[in-house]
């Protein structure tokens, strides 16, 4: 170092030590950027523009982990009843793989009735009434098909678009794309209510993505977010006066060593608290009027926790968080499909359709692109784990054809895509992937799948891995 | 877009320069599409490096009218060629029309186009140091290698750091712990010439040595306490490998010798328990225990796993792109990746006695009274005589799927849950070993099966039964095991697999090593011949890729930046020359890594200060010419044990079981079904270091996570460092940060008793420095404000420290609380200096 480096350093110094301690740091980058500290790097969650005009801003990413039954709830089909207790034709089954049943299990035809809703006539089952009052905004797909046929490695497909490890989950792959809005919260939120899934943590991971990126878990009970309030003795001034002090040790430490990362730490510092400010007014509901609180059943057993994250998602959405996860687990009806069916639809229907017409209402469905879906759907087929209990009776796993619906951000809600056959087993028309519907929600948000990439290993990784084409017919003209 | 086209042809006519084939066409033929269409692959049956059947998408003269063209020129996705990566350039195409317009000379003469063989495939070779002007600089021949690079850039080293600073990033680059004050003193005080290289010598002879190098090993076995997947069962005895690590870095074991005992030491001759263990590196693979999961497919993908993990962590390669085709951009064949493959294909898992010191004499000693006990118990219940007519049922549901659905389920999940199950239902009982049959009587009891379910009174028993036994169990002295592999002479032959899929099997394949690397010798193929030829002379990789990690862990950045990736696709080293002398010096110190370490961290390259350079800030942003040092993160176990260490908690006891530090509620609860259950350590256990954390995969520790700790899954060589408001809060606001904030105030206002030099002293303890004059006043005006704040607000005072200390008041107390959480909180208390 020369003496005019030194002497430029005690310069620059002496002028954070005259603006006091309530420089900015988006200031403080802004003359380190000046000074010719062009290393000073961007934010990673800047808002970034996509590849074209998105339809959609934000995700409410609605994962019913576990596989509910299309079978019992979005398909009915009812020349299963024809074959009752009989096993499949061989033809179906020859090829088939499946994770409990045998090939020769008996057909398990549904007990619920079906009947037509809404203006376009979607036929859903009586176990998700209030589903049915919003069958005009959604598009109900018929015909999703997947490549796994266990629990993990089905939910890392959907995710991250391929079963290995180690990939950016769709969360992950949006905010890397589009970055946050919000200025408070974290760009990518993950809530959960009831028991854990499969997939964990891999479900909302940012992979080889740098883990600014990662899903950041909201908790139903203690801290809403990992150690956001502060310990017990320490109030919010006694919280501001230590950030205060720590910005000011660490500015000095900046102009001491012209590292940008220290800039970058008082700036994760900053937004830390902003966090801790902005959590309460995120859960506090205390302004929602009691219909809208009545609407999505807060408060109501047995769907309160639920309920309550559907509001926290509309919430968080409002207030700029670019990808909400919302999961349900478990729909693994193996065992007692009736019953524990009947359990998962009487937590989430009610708040699910709240959902929507909550943000119909607000005039927020339009930006705001909804997946409500598992990893793969439910056999035809019954299952039995214990022969003496007919209530026992549940369905294995099934890749082959499922149902998943789409509503708001460039979705054509109000109609059905795709078919299955007679007994629900194989796809007769429009086959999607779950490629294909990573390609078309990328499109949503206003990306060319094959173009959002990331470098590693040697080469551009993408959310759709080799494969995907965008399904035009699930969008709005 | 035309005339811009047009306007290059006219060009390049106007230039009047003839394209020349062997010049300008055959090079970007092997460049960009003899990867699918060459000697190793021949997609569509067109290959371009062979006239004949190039000419299938030429016409000579009519470039227009030529396949290749209309190919190249496309846009249309699936159809224009390359497929991947960048289109050709305007340039590019422009000299394929011009060279086919001219009739697509291809002289007879025009050698086979041989792509030129990749930097990292050709032997090492040691240059001798270069000369260069500021010859005082120079301390070993790595800063030669350094000095030349920068003078070529005109560019000067960067002063060395001061001596705090130094002993500060040496101490966490060798050990992993900041100095103490002691030692700071210590190393100040020292005016002999070699004060520095004195110091080194006793952080490698540091046991905290093998545990901070064992982390980045652990990176690359990924390493993890649970199986993984769905149901992510515990590993009890995961540890014994880590154990192994920690002890053969601190013995430091030579990298050869390391290498040959983690994937072979089963297969060395009398083998030792601890050469076994070694080989515990490749059952780091995930376990899916899903009960659906097809036991074929579940062990071809652990294969896979542990092929893919051995070619990144000794060979810098990607070959997992071989695993479905030919790999696109390196010279790995499909066939080279089963040949791979094949070294794992007999390796299986198997749990071995292995106890610990001390431990085998009280176990024997109380082994016949228990046997005695348990065969007592089983004969009094029957159990022998129900689990045979379990097992009878098993196999016969195993041989007759589909006729019972109970039973189907039932052997389901024993297929899934049950380690060895393929040899309980095909094999044969009788020559069972004793830990066999006592294991699968124990799954017996634990899973009745539904014949005895069903008769109330028998299943009531049987549950009294497992009670019985595992008190029997929980009275036994402890008799540790470990994970290791052996080789199932059973399994001979191997298979390319298709498209990499489980079920395709193509062409039978021996195992052998990359065709585009030197052979292998002798005649025995198998784990131990592999391994020896990772660190034979002959292959140039290993010690390339090795010594690259070691740069990257003390400079930030290998010098070869993707230090996965050695291959086409990965980046060229900064400094080669100096690279193949790291690799070369590796090997002739007899694969000392302590030795490497050594050369590394006394370099003048090394010792130079952190300090930005505003002239080399555009030029060289990321420090790769290393005209300086870089402030690095420290990674997430180091953040904790920094913390730790500071305040007096640390418990530094080394190796050992992993331990659960305190964990808010909510964590574990993410695993499925609520099946991961947190059971907090206590006692001293609660403050071991990082490294020691039970790794759970699917509901890992938070601090592991927010601080870029691999997620172990999958190998990896090198982290991230992120920067975001999680950390922020997880240093803030986490209990086990809380706690050692008052063990910090609780030890300065211990050990200090003088209240002018007190901040001196905490300050000191966390960063190795006094604080600046400015630094002091700042701290000074907070630790006041605290205390005035505190006095009026005695019971937030009171929960700051709950408890008393002689001649502290509690709002004194509770200042220096919050005084040092601020430390704790600082940027350059998480970063190595």
């Amino acid at each position: 170092m020369d003496v005019r480096d030194f002497a430029r350093i005690q310069s620059r110094r002496a002028f954070f030590r005259t603006c006091g301690f309530g420089l900015e740091t988006a200031a403080l980058a802004h003359l380190l950027a000046r000074d010719g500290r062009a290393s000073v790097r961007t934010d990673p969650l800047a808002p970034k523009k996509p590849h074209f005009p998105p339809k959609a801003k934000n995700v409410i990413f609605m994962f019913m982990e576990g596989a509910p039954s299309q079978i019992d709830l979005f398909d009915p089909k009812p020349a299963l009843e024809k074959m009752q207790g009989q096993a499949l034709p061989e033809s179906l089954t020859k090829q088939l793989k499946l994770a409990f049943i045998k090939k020769n299990a008996a057909v398990l035809a549904s007990p619920r009735k079906f009947e037509h809703y809404g203006k376009c006539g979607m036929e859903l089952s009586d176990y998700i009434p209030n589903l049915a009052t919003v069958a005009d905004d959604i598009c109900l797909v018929r015909s999703m098909h997947t490549d796994a046929f266990n629990h993990h490695p089905g939910q890392l497909l959907l995710m991250t678009g391929s079963t290995q490890f180690g990939r950016p989950t769709f969360g992950a792959w949006t905010v890397y794309g589009l970055g946050s809005e919000s200025e408070n919260l974290p760009g990518f939120v993950v809530l959960s209510s009831g028991v854990g899934t499969s997939g964990g943590a891999s479900n909302f991971m940012s992979g080889f993505l740098p883990s600014t990126y990662q899903g950041v878990m909201f908790r139903g009970s203690g801290d809403p977010i990992l150690y956001l309030s502060n310990p017990e003795a320490v109030t919010k001034d006694r919280q501001r006066a230590a950030l205060d002090t720590i910005r000011d040790l660490n500015q000095e430490r900046l102009a001491e060593t012209g590292d940008a990362e220290i800039a970058a730490r008082i700036n994760a510092y900053e937004l830390a608290f902003r966090m801790q400010m902005a959590g309460p007014e995120l859960l506090d509901f205390s302004k929602e009027s009691q219909a809208t609180l009545d609407m999505y059943g807060i408060g109501k057993k047995p769907m309160a926790p639920f309920a309550t994250n559907c509001l926290l998602a509309r919430r968080m959405v409002e207030r700029g968080v670019r990808f909400v996860m919302l999961m349900h687990a478990s729909w693994d009806q193996h065992t007692y499909l009736n019953r524990d069916l009947k359990k998962n639809c009487d937590i989430t229907d009610q708040p699910t359709a709240a959902l929507i017409k909550d943000l119909k209402q607000r005039g927020m469905l339009d930006d705001t692109l909804i997946i409500w879906g598992g990893e793969f759907g439910r056999t035809p087929m019954v299952e039995i784990r214990k022969t003496s209990d007919p209530e026992n009776a549940g369905r294995d796993h099934h890749p082959l054809a499922y149902s998943m619906f789409l509503s708001g951000g460039g979705i054509q809600g109000g109609q059905v895509v795709g078919k299955t056959d007679e007994l629900g087993f194989n796809i007769t028309e429009d086959p999607i992937h779950v490629h294909d519907l990573q390609a078309t929600l990328l499109k949503c948000l206003g990306f060319d799948h094959t173009r959002l990439t990331y470098h590693y290993m040697g080469r551009d990784f993408r959310l759709t891995d080799v494969a995907g084409n965008v399904v035009d017919k699930l969008l709005r003209a | 877009m035309r005339l811009t086209i047009l306007g290059l042809v006219v060009a390049a006519l106007a230039c009047g320069a003839p394209v020349d084939f062997e010049h300008d066409v055959q090079p970007l033929f092997a460049k960009r599409c003899s990867g699918c269409h060459g000697a190793q692959q021949q997609m569509k049956g067109l290959r371009l490096d062979d006239r004949e059947s190039a000419m299938k998408v030429i016409v000579p003269g009519n470039s227009a009218g030529s396949t290749l063209i209309v190919r190249v020129t496309s846009t249309k996705r699936g159809f224009a060629m390359p497929p991947i990566g960048a289109p050709l350039t305007e340039a590019e195409i422009a000299n394929l029309r011009a060279w086919i317009d001219a009739g697509a000379k291809w002289p007879a003469t025009a050698a086979k186009a041989v792509a030129p063989k990749h930097w990292s495939f050709l032997p090492v070779h040691r240059s001798p140091a270069p000369d260069v002007r500021y010859r005082a600089w120079i301390r070993n021949p790595i800063d030669a290698f350094v000095l030349a690079k920068l003078e070529s850039e005109n560019i000067e080293p960067s002063p060395e750091a001061d001596r705090r600073t130094l002993l500060r990033r040496v101490s966490y680059d060798l050990t992993g712990l900041p100095p103490t004050p002691a030692e700071v003193d210590a190393f100040l005080a020292d005016n002999r010439p070699d004060a520095y290289e004195r110091t080194v010598d006793r952080l490698l002879a540091s046991p905290h040595y093998g545990e901070r190098w064992a982390r980045h090993w652990l990176d690359l076995a990924h390493y993890a306490d649970s199986d993984g997947y769905e149901k992510d069962r515990g590993r009890l005895w995961a540890w014994r490998y880590r154990q192994w690590v920690i002890d053969a870095l601190n013995r430091d074991m030579p990298f050869d010798e390391f290498t040959i005992e983690q994937l072979a030491g089963d297969l060395l001759a009398h083998a030792t328990v601890e050469q076994q263990v070694a080989t515990g590196f490749l059952r780091n693979t995930l376990t899916n225990r899903e009960a659906g999961v097809d036991r074929a497919e579940a062990r071809f993908e652990q294969i896979i796993n542990r092929t893919n993990t051995v070619s990144t962590t000794w060979l810098g390669l990607t070959v997992g792109c071989a695993q479905c085709h030919n790999h696109k951009f390196d010279p790995i064949s499909h066939k080279d990746y089963y040949s791979m493959f094949a070294f794992f294909e007999n390796a299986e898992e198997q749990n071995i006695d292995a106890p610990l010191p001390g431990e085998v004499r009280p176990y024997l000693e109380a082994l016949p009274e228990y046997r005695a006990a348990r065969e007592k118990l089983l004969a009094e219940y029957r159990i022998p005589e129900f689990e045979a007519q379990w097992e009878a049922r098993l196999k016969q549901a195993y041989t007759n799927q589909g006729k019972d659905l109970e039973w189907d389920f039932q052997l389901t999940e024993f297929r899934a849950g049950y380690d060895g199950e393929r040899k309980i239902l095909t094999g044969d009982a009788t020559n069972r070993s004793r830990r066999e049959q006592d294991r699968l009587i124990d799954y017996f009891v634990d899973h009745i099966g539904p014949d005895f379910s069903k008769n109330k009174a028998l299943a009531e028993s049987l549950k009294s039964v497992r009670e019985k036994l595992q008190a029997l169990a929980a009275a036994l002295p402890p008799y540790t095991q470990a994970p290791v592999m052996e080789t199932d002479t059973s399994i001979s032959q191997s298979h390319i697999h298709l498209g990499g899929d489980y079920k395709n099997v193509g062409d039978p394949v021996e195992p052998n090593t990359l065709a585009i690397l030197p052979p292998l010798a002798g005649e025995q193929h198998d784990r131990l011949a592999l391994a020896r030829w990772l660190v034979s002379p002959s292959n140039p990789l290993t010690a390339r890729v090795t010594v690259n990690r070691m740069w990257q862990e003390f400079f930030g950045i290998g010098l070869v930046r993707t230090s996965e990736d050695f291959g086409t696709q990965g980046e060229a080293p900064t400094h080669p020359e100096l690279l193949d002398w790291l690799a070369a010096e590796f090997v002739d110190s007899g694969w000392s890594m302590k030795q490497m370490h050594r050369l590394i961290v006394t370099s003048a390259a090394y010792r130079q200060s952190s300090h930005a350079r505003k002239e080399l800030e555009s030029r060289d942003p990321e420090n790769r010419l290393i005209a300086r040092q870089s402030r690095l993160r420290l990674p997430a176990e180091l953040v904790r044990d920094a913390a730790l260490s500071v305040s007096g908690l640390l418990n530094p006891e080394i190796g050992g079981r992993s331990v659960k530090p305190p964990q808010p509620k909510g964590v574990a609860e993410l695993g499925y079904a609520n099946s991961v259950k947190w059971v907090e350590s206590k006692g001293a256990d609660a403050y071991r270091r990082g490294l020691y954390i039970h790794y759970q995969r699917t509901t890992p520790y938070p601090l592991l996570s927010n601080f870029d700790a691999p997620d172990s899954n999958t190998t990896c060589t090198r982290r991230r460092r992120s920067n975001t408001p999680l950390q922020a809060l997880n240093l803030l606001n986490d209990p086990v940060f809380f706690e050692a904030a008052q063990a910090l105030a609780r030890r300065v206002l211990l050990e200090d008793p003088q209240p002018q030099t007190r901040l001196d002293y905490a300050f000191e303890l966390c960063l190795g420095r006094p604080p600046q004059a400015r630094e002091r006043e700042r701290l000074s005006r907070y630790l006041d404000s605290e205390r005035t704040a505190f006095l009026t607000d005695k019971k937030s005072a009171a929960a700051m420290l709950p408890f008393d200390i002689e001649g502290t008041t509690p709002d004194q107390r509770a200042a220096w609380v919050a005084t040092s959480r601020v430390l704790l909180n600082l940027d350059e208390f998480i970063t190595r200096e």
